[in-house]
C-alpha cells in the first residue's frame, strides 16, 4: 500500500486501517480530521482541498520514513482528500501500527503535524455569510500585511 | 551551485529561456490560470517571481512562499535552466 495518498472521494477508513494489521504488532493508533463548522469566527459551510500532488507524495513518504525510523513503528499510512468536502467529512486519516502504543502515540502525532507543516496543500473555506478564503493566505496580502517577517504564528492553526 | 554570471554588475547575461509555471490555490486564482509556458530572461526563481508579481494581481510576498523546481523544494536563489518546471508554493493548511 502507498504510504499516502489522494482521494477525491471519500476515504475508507476501514479498508486503509486494515493495511496496517501486522501479527508483530500489538498498539494501533489513528488521526482523523474532519471538517469543523467555524474558524476563527466564522461560520464555514464547505471546504475546497488543493494539492501540488506529485511533490506532496514525495514529501509525505519522506514524512513517513522519518516516522518510521524515529520512533520504530512498523507501519504507518496517511490519506488526504481533495476536492469539495461538507462540514463533517473526514479531510485526513492517519495511522501507525507498531509492537506497543507509545511508539504508536507519538509516531502518529508526529505525521499529522509534519504533513499540516509541509505538504503542498491548501484548503479554501467557503462560509456562510457568502465569502471564501484561503487559510493562510488572506492575511499575508503584501501591501496591506507589510513584509515583516513576525507574524508566522498567524500561519498556525489546530 | 553555478556561479553568478560574469560580466558587469546588474547586466543581464542569460537571454530569454523557455520556463513552465504552475500555479495553485490563492496564486491560481490571481494569474487565472493553472500553467503556462513562458520566455524569461529571470535568473533564479526569486527573480521570476517579482517579473509575475508585475504581471499579475499577487497579493502573496515572496516571504510566506516557498519555490518547487522541477518537483522537488529549492531555495529562491538556484540559477534557472531552459525547460525548468518552476511552482511557487503558498502557506500550506493541509490537514
Amino acid at each position: 500500500m502507498a504510504a499516502f495518498s489522494f482521494s477525491r472521494t471519500p476515504l475508507e477508513v476501514a479498508a486503509l486501517r486494515a493495511a496496517l494489521a501486522d501479527p508483530a504488532c500489538g498498539g494501533y493508533a489513528a488521526f482523523e480530521g474532519w471538517v469543523r463548522d467555524s474558524h476563527e469566527g466564522q461560520r464555514v459551510r464547505r471546504l475546497e482541498y488543493e494539492a501540488y500532488e506529485t511533490l506532496a507524495v514525495r514529501e509525505a513518504e519522506r514524512i513517513v520514513a522519518e516516522a518510521v525510523a524515529r520512533f520504530g513503528v512498523r507501519h504507518a499510512a496517511c490519506a488526504h482528500r481533495v476536492g469539495d468536502l461538507a462540514v463533517g467529512e473526514l479531510a485526513v486519516w492517519v495511522g501507525v501500527s507498531a509492537p506497543h502504543r507509545d511508539e504508536a502515540f507519538r509516531a502518529c502525532r508526529y505525521l499529522i503535524d509534519e504533513i499540516k507543516q509541509r505538504l503542498p496543500i491548501w484548503k479554501k473555506e467557503h462560509y456562510v455569510n457568502g465569502d471564501s478564503g484561503w487559510v493562510n493566505c488572506e492575511r499575508c496580502a503584501a501591501p496591506a500585511h507589510g513584509h515583516e517577517h513576525g507574524h508566522e504564528q498567524d500561519h498556525e492553526h489546530a | 551551485m553555478d556561479p553568478p554570471p560574469t560580466g558587469g554588475f546588474g547586466e543581464s547575461t542569460i537571454n530569454a529561456q523557455p520556463l513552465t509555471v504552475q500555479y495553485y490555490a490563492l496564486l491560481r486564482e490571481q494569474a487565472g490560470r493553472r500553467e503556462e509556458r513562458l520566455e524569461s530572461a529571470a535568473r533564479t526563481a526569486r527573480e521570476l517571481y517579482t517579473e509575475l508579481a508585475a504581471r499579475y494581481p499577487f497579493t502573496l510576498a515572496p516571504e510566506v512562499l516557498r519555490v518547487a523546481i522541477n518537483g522537488e523544494f529549492a531555495e529562491w536563489s538556484t540559477p534557472l535552466a531552459a525547460g525548468d518546471a518552476v511552482v511557487f508554493i503558498p502557506p500550506v493548511a493541509g490537514g
